[in-house]
């Protein structure tokens, strides 16, 4: 799958101008609120009409302007998974499902009405009316419905920004399994650090209508400094790892990659898998030797790559782990009394107990080839 | 009670044409009803105060206007009249069809004015979504508009019939009071108040006026409260 976005827009005092091209598995256009990116959405569906650019789709142009190309909404087969979900109050959820259905060529259908059930768990649901679901509920199903159009790609704009904690917590697996075990790329809108990390492969990165950088998740996360202020708390390193073993004993899970191990509270994901986590910035301490007698249980050696200024009293320290770049954020007055500089080798130490939901999840296949 | 069942040949015709006349009225007004409405609530054109000027004239014009202006126009020497006779041998004047017809325009702007209110309370991210989902705009309005309008619809249907029910200064301005041919219920009601002992007659028809409009009434109640509870729109 390749998705090309070279536009051009105006709307009132609101510009943008955005390019990017992505192959990834799920793509999340990233930035604040105002950034464009829901209206970047909005193009690549056909809900808003460009006033200048391209956008191709697996080759096929959606829209270009020059040529005078705008394929309307309904030949695009693309899928689209609004923040309001948008079921037709006048329809059984099982109806609502197969609303795109009747409009797929019957030689391009592919998604399968019990399998689809199945993944999103909705199949005690398919009798009853939108009104009487919950949100989250009310989310899986609107995914289910843009699922059963076989579109040949997945557009999900904030599918979770509208859902408390417990409700995102229940939805994110949903979305892992969608990324993970079909083959539609999927386009995720979002303003929040965690569901990025945790969900894309790619991001680009929005302000003000522009993209500020580009690129695979681990990378990008690490530019603490393009984060929205409100999200420059939960900013820190994106690493994807290995489930090594569990440890029953305990209760936790070690967890490795050419960095070292993690120990995190126990996950529910199979030794050998791919798992992804995500340590705060703010998690990680920095020791110039290894530390003896302290209670967290990960200690990464490694060596300071780059030293930039965070907000306020803060330094914002990069370590590199034999390949894995850790971030930590201490104060200025700990970097020059531990005399930190560019080279040093150092110690980030993490403790166990900072990972929960929120920062870990399934991990994308290794090297999945599409 | 025997006298209050107890109808006229010509009284019972009387009945059956007013009911007949309000149905075809409210039917044949349903489909540019919803067009202009959709026009009036959606469109972005020029002249679009002058078409809600237009729909609305005959609830703002004297009735006898009304019927005055359809008189030279749909009657036989009027312009579209006699185009219509000529071409497709529709012929409004003096028939039951032109009681239609005056009806029809009596009560389109309370029609239009019910649909259009209900197709601007339809959330417009509906459609979207299901243009997203392979509708063109025809099934989106089919599968999507149609089904969330349809209290609007119904509210505008009756609207219209029991317009039509009670219609008269356009009518009998239109074409006239003949019984059996365009002799509605208010036409016979109004004949009986002109002849001496015709009081019976006029109370009779008058309840079965009032029966006929408070059915259909509640059925549009019970009818909207039915599609309401099946929508459960939050």
């Amino acid at each position: 799958m390749s998705l090309l976005v070279d536009i051009a827009h105006r709307q009132g005092s609101f510009g943008i101008e955005a390019r990017f091209e992505s192959a990834g598995r799920l793509t999340a256009l990233f930035g604040p609120s105002g950034s464009g990116k829901t209206t970047l959405i909005n193009m690549i569906a056909g809900l808003v009409r460009p006033r200048t650019g391209r956008i191709v789709v697996d080759g096929r142009v959606l829209v270009d302007s020059e040529a005078g190309i705008f394929v309307p909404r309904h030949k695009r087969r693309i899928g689209m998974v609004f923040q309001d979900a948008r079921l037709f109050p006048h329809m059984s959820v099982a109806s609502n499902l197969r609303y795109g259905r009747w409009f797929t060529p019957a030689a391009e259908r592919y998604a399968d009405m019990k399998a689809v059930v199945e993944l999103l768990g909705i199949g005690q649901l398919l009798d009853r009316r939108p009104a009487k679901l919950s949100g989250g509920e009310k989310q899986r199903v609107a995914i289910g419905r843009a699922l059963l159009a076989s579109p040949k790609l997945l557009l999900m704009d904030e599918p979770l920004a509208s859902l408390d904690e417990a409700r995102k917590a229940e939805i994110m697996p949903y979305i892992e399994r969608l990324r993970d075990e079909t083959k539609i790329p999927i386009v995720y809108v979002s303003h929040s650090i965690a569901e990025v990390a945790r969900l894309a492969s790619d991001v680009v990165m929005l302000a003000q209508g522009k993209v500020a950088a580009f690129g695979p998740t681990t990378e990008i996360m690490r530019r603490l400094d393009l984060l929205p202020a409100e999200e420059r708390g939960e900013g820190g390193a994106v690493l994807d790892m290995k489930v090594l073993r569990h440890d029953e004993n305990f209760g936790m899970s070690v967890l490795g990659s050419a960095a070292g191990e993690i120990r995190v509270p126990r996950l529910a994901i199979a030794p050998g898998a791919p798992v992804r986590i995500r340590i705060r910035a703010r998690d990680v301490m920095v020791a110039t030797e290894r530390p003896t007698g302290l209670s967290a249980l990960n200690i990464l050696p490694g060596e300071i790559v780059a030293i930039g200024r965070g907000e306020g009293p803060t330094a914002e320290i990069s370590i590199d782990c034999s390949g894995s770049v850790v971030l930590a954020r201490i104060t200025e007055q700990s970097r020059q009394a531990l005399k930190l500089d560019v080279g040093g080798k150092v110690f980030a130490v993490v403790k166990t107990v900072s990972f929960d939901q929120a920062n870990t999840g399934t991990g994308l296949p290794v090297q999945a080839d599409i | 009670m025997n006298w209050l069942l107890d109808l006229t040949p010509d009284e019972w015709n009387a009945v059956r044409l007013s009911i007949k006349v309000a149905t075809v009225a409210m039917l044949f007004s349903l489909p540019p009803g919803i067009a202009i409405a959709l026009l009036l609530a959606r469109g972005r054109f020029w002249g679009k105060t002058l078409l809600n000027g237009l729909v609305h004239l005959p609830l703002i014009l004297p009735p006898v206007v009304t019927g005055y202006l359809l008189l030279i126009t749909f009657g036989r020497r009027g312009p579209a009249g006699a185009f219509l006779a000529e071409h497709f041998g529709i012929v409004f004047s003096f028939r039951w069809t032109g009681a239609a017809l005056a009806c029809g325009v009596m009560g389109f702007p309370l029609m239009v004015r019910a649909i259009r209110l209900s197709i601007e309370a339809v959330d417009r991210k509906m459609e979207a979504a299901a243009g997203t989902l392979g509708a063109n705009p025809a099934w989106v309005f089919a599968t999507i508009t149609l089904p969330l309008i349809l209290p609007g619809l119904i509210a505008g249907a009756i609207l219209s019939f029991a317009k039509a029910m009670g219609e008269f200064g356009a009518t009998i301005t239109f074409v006239s009071n003949i019984p059996n041919e365009t002799q509605t219920l208010p036409s016979a009601i109004y004949t009986f108040t002109q002849v001496p002992g015709g009081d019976e007659g006029a109370l009779r028809l008058t309840l079965i006026s009032i029966v006929i409009s408070m059915a259909a009434l509640v059925a549009s109640e019970v009818l909207a409260r039915r599609i309401g509870r099946r929508m459960d729109i939050e």
